[in-house]
This record gives C-alpha cells, sequence and structure tokens, in this order.
C-alpha cells in the first residue's frame, strides 16, 4: 500500500477503534437525537407558527425541523471531531504520527474522514428514528440523505481541522464554539425558512455554507410536496445546493490539509 | 562499520535565539551516543533536526546514509523515536498502539502480529497487552513507547530523556532493556540526558551547552581528563583557605557550595600533606573519583542544576497524570 493510503487508512482506522471504545460517546449518540426530538416535538412545537405559510402547509413544526436537526448533529460531531487534534497534539499522539514516514496531507485526510464516520454514525441513528418525527423515508431518499450528510461531514471536519491547526491551545475552543457554531448553525435555515425572515437575516443566510447543506436536506425529504409548500421549504435547486456543498468540500479540504501540513 | 549518523556544522537558529550553533559529530553503528547538557542547552532541538521535524538553518545532517533535507521519508523509516512526553493513544490498548504503528510504517499484517508479541515480551508488558494505556504506570508507559519505537526494526533509536520522571528502580530497568536491545539487534541508540549517572550507560557522550559541543569522548576519557582526584575541603568557618592552598601547592581551587573543590593528580597522598600544613585550619576533607558532574562543571564553570530539572520534572509529571484525573 503506498504510504498516503496508509497513512489515511491508519488514522481513520484509530479515531473509528477510539470511537467504538469509548462507551460514553456512544450513549451520547443515542441520547442526543431523542432529547432533540422530545424537546423540540413536544416544546418548541407548541409554540411555533409559520410567518407567511402558504395556504394548506400540513406539516409539523418538528417534521419540519427534522432536516435541520440531521444537519444540527452532523455539524457538532463533524467540527469537534476535527478540532479533537488539539487533544492529540497536547497528549502527544499527533507526534507519533508527524514522525512517522507518511505525508502529511495524508494525515489530515484520514482525519477528516474518521470524523465523517463518527458523524455518519450518529446521522443513521437519526434516519432510524425518522418516525418519530413523523417523517417517512424510503431507502432511495435516506441513500441520497446520507450522501449529501456526508459531503457536508467532511466540509466541516475539515473545517474544523483547520481552525485546531493555527489554534495554539484549548483556550479558544469555547469561543469558536460560541461565535462560529451557533451562528452557523442558526443561519442555516434549520430552525426557520428562509422565506420568512428580514431580508438583511437572509442575506447573512445566504453566506452560511450550511444553508446550502439544509436546503438540500429538507428537498430530499419533501420532495413529493406540493409545489407551493415545497417552494416555501426549500430555496433552492438540488444542483447548486449540490454544487455548493462540493466547492465547500474542497475549498475546506484545502484550506484544513494546507494548514494541518504547514503546522510545526 | 561506517558512521551511521553524520553531522556537519549543523545550526538552527529561532529568530534571536541560537539554539544549535555549528555542531559537528559522528555516530559509530551500534554505538550508544549521548548528548548531556542542561535544559535548553539545544538536545532536543538537535534530535528533531535529526528526525526530519524541523528544518536546520544551516548545515547538514545524513542518518544511515540519508540526507534529512533530502531524502526524509527513508530517514524516518531508518529511525524509531522515544518522544520526551508521552505520544501513546492512552484510551486505546498497548497492542493497539503498537498495531497502528506498524500500519503507519507499512509492515504486513502478519509480521506485524508477530512483532507485536516479540517487542512486547521484550519490554516484559506481553501480559498487559489487551489493557488501556491509561492503566499503565509512567515506567510502563516508556517501556511500551520504546517496544514501539523499536517495532518497525530501525537502525538508529532515539530517546529524548527516556528516564525522565521515573524512580531508580525502573530506569534500571529501562537500561537493562536498552542494552539488550543494543546487544541483540546491533541498535545504534542515540540519547539525550541531564542525567550524569544516566550519561554514563553511553559509549560516547557529547557535553553541549548553548548550543555547542564541549567535549565529546568516552565518559571514561572525559572523568580522566581532568588529571586525578576531587578533594572537598571545609574551612574552619571565617577563613578563606583558596588562595592559600594554590599558591601552596600550585592547584586548581573552587568555590562550591559544599566547600573547597581541589582536583589534584593522587588525591591519597594529597590528604597526608594537607592535614600536617593547615590542619588546624581545616573542618573536614573529603576524597572522591571524578564523576562527569566535575567534567561539566570544568567545561561550562557550572553545575548542571538539578532544580532546574525537578521543577520542569514535576510540570511534565502533572501533565502525564492530567488525562487520567479527566
Amino acid at each position: 500500500m503506498p504510504a498516503a493510503l496508509r497513512a489515511i487508512y491508519t488514522i481513520w482506522y484509530r479515531d473509528t477503534l477510539r470511537l467504538l471504545r469509548e462507551r460514553t460517546r456512544i450513549i451520547g449518540m443515542l441520547g442526543q437525537p431523542l432529547i432533540y426530538f422530545l424537546i423540540v416535538g413536544q416544546g418548541i412545537s407548541s409554540a411555533m407558527g409559520f410567518r407567511g405559510a402558504p395556504p394548506g402547509l400540513n406539516i409539523s413544526y418538528l417534521q419540519f425541523m427534522y432536516p435541520g436537526i440531521l444537519a444540527m448533529s452532523v455539524l457538532f460531531t463533524s467540527i469537534s471531531s476535527g478540532i479533537s487534534i488539539i487533544w492529540d497534539r497536547e497528549f502527544g499522539f499527533l507526534k507519533e504520527v508527524l514522525v512517522a514516514p507518511v505525508p502529511r496531507w495524508a494525515t489530515a485526510i484520514g482525519k477528516a474522514l474518521g470524523g465523517s464516520t463518527a458523524a455518519m454514525a450518529q446521522a443513521f441513528i437519526l434516519l432510524f428514528l425518522a418516525p418519530l418525527a413523523q417523517v417517512s423515508l424510503d431507502f432511495i431518499t435516506a441513500v441520497q440523505l446520507v450522501a449529501i450528510l456526508f459531503l457536508i461531514s467532511l466540509a466541516l471536519t475539515f473545517f474544523g481541522i483547520a481552525i485546531a491547526s493555527h489554534m495554539e491551545t484549548m483556550e479558544g475552543f469555547q469561543m469558536i464554539m460560541n461565535f462560529l457554531i451557533m451562528p452557523l448553525y442558526f443561519l442555516s435555515g434549520a430552525m426557520f425558512p428562509m422565506q420568512s425572515v428580514p431580508a438583511w437575516m437572509a442575506f447573512l443566510m445566504r453566506l452560511d455554507p450550511l444553508t446550502y447543506g439544509v436546503d438540500a436536506l429538507r428537498l430530499l425529504v419533501y420532495r413529493n410536496a406540493d409545489p407551493q409548500i415545497l417552494s416555501f421549504l426549500v430555496r433552492y435547486d438540488l444542483k447548486i445546493d449540490l454544487s455548493v456543498l462540493l466547492l465547500l468540500v474542497l475549498a475546506l479540504g484545502a484550506w484544513g490539509t494546507w494548514s494541518f501540513s504547514r503546522q510545526e | 562499520m561506517g558512521h551511521i549518523i553524520e553531522v556537519e556544522n549543523l545550526q538552527k537558529v529561532f529568530g534571536q535565539v541560537v539554539a544549535v550553533d555549528d555542531i559537528s559529530f559522528t555516530v559509530e553503528e551500534g554505538e550508544i551516543f549521548g548528548f548531556l547538557g542542561p535544559n535548553g542547552a539545544g538536545k532536543s532541538t538537535t534530535i528533531k533536526i535529526l528526525c526530519t521535524l524541523l528544518k536546520p538553518t544551516r548545515g547538514r545532517a545524513r542518518l544511515a546514509g540519508y540526507d534529512v533535507l533530502r531524502e526524509p521519508h527513508a530517514v524516518r523509516r531508518s529511525l524509531g523515536i522515544v518522544f520526551q512526553d508521552s505520544s501513546l493513544d492512552d484510551r486505546l490498548t498497548a497492542a493497539q498502539n503498537l498495531y497502528l504503528h506498524g500500519l503507519l510504517y507499512g509492515l504486513s499484517r502478519q509480521v506485524l502480529k508477530k512483532r507485536i508479541q516479540e517487542v512486547l515480551e521484550m519490554v516484559g508488558l506481553a501480559e498487559r497487552q489487551g489493557d488501556t494505556v491509561r492503566t499503565f504506570s509512567g515506567g510502563m508507559r516508556r517501556r511500551l513507547e520504546i517496544a514501539r519505537g523499536f517495532l518497525h526494526h530501525p537502525r538508529i533509536l532515539f530517546l529524548d530523556e527516556p528516564t525522565v520522571g521515573l524512580d531508580p528502580q525502573t530506569r534500571a530497568a529501562i537500561w537493562e532493556h536498552l542494552h539488550k536491545l543494543r546487544k541483540e539487534k546491533g541498535l545504534t541508540i542515540f540519547m539525550t540526558t541531564h542525567y550524569m549517572d544516566e550519561a554514563e550507560n553511553c559509549d560516547r557522550i557529547a557535553i553541549i551547552d548553548y548550543g555547542r559541543i564541549q567535549a565529546l569522548d568516552t565518559p571514561d576519557n572525559l572523568k580522566r581528563s581532568l588529571g586525578g582526584d576531587i578533594l572537598t575541603v571545609v574551612p574552619v568557618e571565617g577563613i578563606d583557605l583558596a588562595p592559600l592552598i594554590r599558591d601552596k601547592y600550585n592547584v586548581k581551587v573552587q568555590h562550591s557550595p559544599e566547600g573547597l573543590r581541589i582536583e589534584v593528580r593522587d588525591g591519597a597522598s594529597f590528604i597526608p600533606r594537607l592535614a600536617s600544613d593547615l590542619g588546624n585550619q581545616i573542618k573536614s576533607i573529603h576524597l572522591r573519583r571524578p564523576t562527569l558532574d566535575d567534567v561539566f562543571i570544568k567545561l561550562t564553570g557550572r553545575a548542571i542544576r538539578e532544580e532546574e530539572a525537578s521543577a520542569v520534572e514535576r510540570m511534565r509529571l502533572s501533565s502525564h497524570r492530567r488525562p487520567l484525573r479527566r
């Protein structure tokens, strides 16, 4: 096996091994979506109505949120996996990898795939729980959703790797969570449709790369809905969403591997 | 036997600081070679350059015939390294840590399986291979790291402060393993230390201070270069005997916290002379063979500050413990 493939596989394998060994993380993965469903389904949705919704909109807030919950879990899992290389640097394992006869860019790719695998594991759980949100998915839709979620998580893990490579210590971690991840999530259209917000916010939402991921997920889930309702729920064509996501994977992939390779 | 490490005019500058200042040396195959010096002397920087983790500002270094700048991957395959701080994944088991290392170095699964057992037995950890590393003591971790460093059969093993923070029995046990490795596998060992007694394990030592090599020889030759014995004389309070002794016997006298340090050719015959000449002004006389400590003091004018070292050790120990408390 060439050195690059070896490195990608080893780093991915290590992350997966760790994931399987950490029971608390697996329990968290199972528990977190149940909490979302409970709180969103029983709590938040009771206080929610859609502003400017077309007549005949027959989906509940929980049903509307379901694609957003998928995106949220992938967002958190991916970015924190990427950022976990700070721990590896602090507690040493990274040195062992950096001194091995393998290229660094391959190490970054292996890490991105490892983070995406963890995010995918959680996505699978959420897909199985779709009936709890009164969302019915056929097999093909589920596969398409997984593909979109994988692209989102790959891009975001690379993003986490890039941030971690530029961060000297753990101190900045909380700030990044507050000022980066939360706005990324809130402006992604996961919690409310872009059609019903003021123009300035719609502008910010258009800048948020996660918007296109959420848009694609919602399109796949509700593509059989009435065209008028669909145009309220979904902003863009699947082609546009996919192109933005692919561009994002490439751009953040390049930034992440570059940042990771140049650190001392 | 050829030179397995060749270093020529190596220099590393960080901003204003010259960490490694124009050093040159060679290491023979199968040798245990040591860098002895205080913290911040440039030891770790040199190791990082030799392991291709840092680029030198100037100069050349070749390992096993490969240039560190032009053939970094070939260099990396030829060496194993045990870092100053643990670089194990403490959430995984001992065997898993070794397995990942083997994958990274391209060992086939069959070879790897056999080697893992072989190295674990070598360092006496075969029974604990399925246990998570976080349950291991400092000494066990270090032994596991040595096993891992050797797993891909490198020609050179780098050890950066291999026994820092370990108790004396564990240190002795680790050295037993290292001597065995050298004897059975013909491994070259390059190590850094600030422990004088540890440096005694080396075939040759380079004493390094302020980024420069101050002396390079076998431990015996270095000690012999002092030319005799060391006397420590404690005068009666309030009397400075240094100028008197210096003039009277034409010997080198230095003040030290313990008393006056005197280097003489033959200590045993010097003591009666000193006692009969100045007996009423002297509280005690102590005779000993020179140690590497004395060599270091002679070359640099100061002792390796053990307090400094132990402060760093305490930090290192607490950082080892941190993950356990999390």
